[in-house]
């Protein structure tokens, strides 16, 4: 909104970033493996890129295949059971996986770059380009991005191509805001004024030194707004509007919903999975966030 | 609140509204297919599609149409449902209370409980209850609310039948007076709930960073130095801790709102949410025109009510 209230940094308050205890100072061991939400937040994501990289493979049947009578209950064959059309819910769930983090990943490469270059574009002109850019970014983070989807989906037709298109090209205020604030204070430094003064042209300072200092707070919110990004998509299949072609966990929920009291394993499995993934990508924002910044919060 | 102040709030205001009326008019026309298939739907006969291809000014040069259909959205005209058969304005305002009855109970339960959580947690740093405390409010926070809204209805529901399954009274019998109430609340109790409870992880964490933040600041040491007890000393922190939580809940607002469509969804709860259902059905392409600006419009004074609400209470702010 058209910024009167004094900006603040909304990881830190999101995220209570832990000082780190004795034991952590084990020598070779990565930072962001020293706390225990960084460690469970990468044996998720871990977890979840595998499933994602070897679908093929976990999943036992393909996941618009009927292989077994409809609505069976979780056995040893169906872990997750069957639903109505006598699919394999594990199937589903795997591949589901896959395509919510595909999403996922499209979407953050996508508004992580606008976002990028937005921000450090605004705080390295400042002035009017500064104006004019975070009045933009103020614009689209009011846009209610779940209901614009609802609305581009049901005009356009369902697509998995256009809403990583309208989610990325949505989802990118929030990485903007924090790689500008970055970019401010880091202008003033003094390796900054160095490399001025050693003949750097604005656009290789900027480039070579400002950005790979900027970039780490932005990968925290990145991981964040991948989360956010799964359970907008989630919602989306929730609601029908889904890609038809595509398995996603959302859909699976919609599916379930008819069927909520004759087969619980339909709702549990997908959900869990969807919570599970997000639960993970903010778990890894958060261990990120205390390995990039080990002094601040608590 | 200077006045000048709340003038230039109002004013930054009219940009964002001019915004998403392009925005909408740029869906409107880059739909595949006929602008008036947007407006009218697929089901409409020719003369219907005239009709409003004179009323939108659909055969006139672009920037024209802009500000046509910019006067008719201003004066409340958003086109007629062709499922309902009335104008669209009216076919959401009366969906309207009982979405907000439900987000309200939703974010007054939120802060209730998320405050509460947040005091505990922070009172009892890095014990037991604070890990407990953060725990739940990850998984809370990660939980999709049409899935929590499953559950609760498979666990709570189906299986105890301490909760009626869906809908906001009892269809069977009609009731009247404090019956009624107790009736629409008994409805009310776990929608509400299962909304309340993504949000309340967030209110939770908040407070307990901020309370943290205070406990060491010099003002709170003063305060347990001059012997106050600790129940004050909380209250005392927490008006400070609680002005980045009115940010964070009204700059939530859209998702908040989206929340509450898919825990409507779930639940059958006749608000907003149960339209957007039929409408996508049903492909009434204006109501789901006029549901998404009327959203962005309530987001604009969610922000708005937000930032007006901050400046009153917080007195370093004169925003000049």
């Amino acid at each position: 909104m058209p910024g009167s209230i004094p900006e603040f940094d909304i990881t830190s308050t999101l995220i209570p970033a832990r000082v780190e205890r004795g034991s952590g100072r084990r020598i070779g061991s990565p930072r962001i493996l020293r706390t225990d939400a960084g460690r469970i937040g990468v044996v998720l994501t871990f977890v979840l890129f595998a499933t994602a990289l070897l679908a093929g493979w976990i999943a036992p049947a393909h996941p618009f295949a009927s292989v077994a009578p409809p609505l069976r209950p979780p056995t040893l064959g169906h872990p997750m059971g069957t639903d109505d059309l006598g699919r394999d819910v594990f199937s589903g769930v795997v591949y589901g996986a896959r395509t919510s983090l595909f999403l996922a990943l499209i979407v953050c490469l996508l508004s992580g770059s606008i976002g990028v270059a937005v921000g450090s574009i605004a705080a390295w002109q400042g002035r009017g380009t500064d104006d004019a850019l975070m009045r933009i970014t103020e614009f689209v983070q009011v846009v209610p991005r779940f209901f614009l989807a609802v609305v581009v989906v049901a005009l356009f037709g369902p697509g998995l191509d256009r809403v990583i298109l309208l989610l990325g090209l949505t989802s990118w205020p929030w990485i903007a805001r924090v790689v500008r604030a970055e970019v401010l204070s880091l202008k003033q430094r003094e390796f900054i004024e160095a490399a001025r003064s050693l003949g750097a042209g604005p656009v290789r300072v900027l480039l070579r030194e400002v950005l790979p200092n900027a970039l780490p707070p932005a990968l925290v919110v990145l991981s964040l707004s991948a989360a956010s990004v799964i359970l907008i998509e989630a919602g989306l299949s929730f609601l029908g509007l889904g890609d038809p072609d595509v398995v996603s966990l959302g859909y699976l929920a919609n599916n379930a919903q008819r069927f909520l009291r004759v087969a619980w394993w339909m709702a549990a499995f997908p959900g869990a999975a969807i919570a599970l993934t997000v639960l993970g990508l903010n778990l890894l924002g958060d261990g990120l966030n205390d390995a990039l910044n080990p002094r601040g919060g608590r | 609140m200077p006045p000048r102040y709340l003038l230039r709030r109002l004013a930054q205001v009219l940009p964002t509204v001019a915004g998403l009326l392009v925005l909408n008019f740029c869906i409107i026309h880059l739909a595949p297919g006929d602008p008036v298939i947007a407006l009218g739907g697929e089901h409409g006969d020719a003369a219907y599609y005239a009709f409003l291809r004179t009323r939108f000014g659909l055969d006139r040069p672009l920037p024209e149409q802009l500000l046509t259909y910019a006067a008719n959205v201003l004066r409340g005209d958003l086109g007629t449902s062709f499922v309902h058969g009335r104008s669209v304005a009216h076919v959401i305002a009366e969906r309207i209370p009982a979405t907000l009855l439900l987000v309200f109970s939703a974010l007054a339960l939120s802060s209730a409980i998320g405050v509460g959580l947040g005091v505990l947690a922070a009172r009892h740093r890095r014990r037991p209850t604070d890990t407990a405390v953060n725990v739940a409010a990850l998984l809370a926070y990660a939980t999709p609310p049409f899935w929590l809204g499953q559950i609760a209805l498979l666990v709570l529901t189906v299986g105890t039948g301490l909760f009626p399954v869906q809908g906001m009274t009892d269809a069977r019998e009609q009731r009247a007076g404090l019956v009624h109430l107790l009736d629409v609340l008994h409805h009310l109790a776990l929608p509400a709930f299962v909304l309340a409870v993504s949000e309340l992880a967030l209110t939770t964490r908040l407070v307990r960073t901020g309370l943290l933040e205070a406990f060491d600041s010099d003002y709170v040491r003063a305060a347990r130095a001059k012997g106050l007890p600790e129940t004050s000393v909380v209250r005392h922190a927490l008006r400070n801790v609680m002005l980045p939580v009115i940010t964070v809940i009204g700059s939530r607002a859209g998702m908040f709102l989206s929340g509450a469509v898919l825990v409507e969804v779930v639940f059958a709860w006749p608000g907003l949410g149960r339209l957007l259902l039929s409408s996508l059905l049903s492909r009434d392409y204006p109501v789901l025109l006029g549901m998404f600006l009327g959203i962005s419009l309530a987001v604009v004074l969610a922000n708005l009510i937000t930032d007006l609400v901050y400046a009153r209470l917080d007195p370093r702010i004169r925003y000049h």
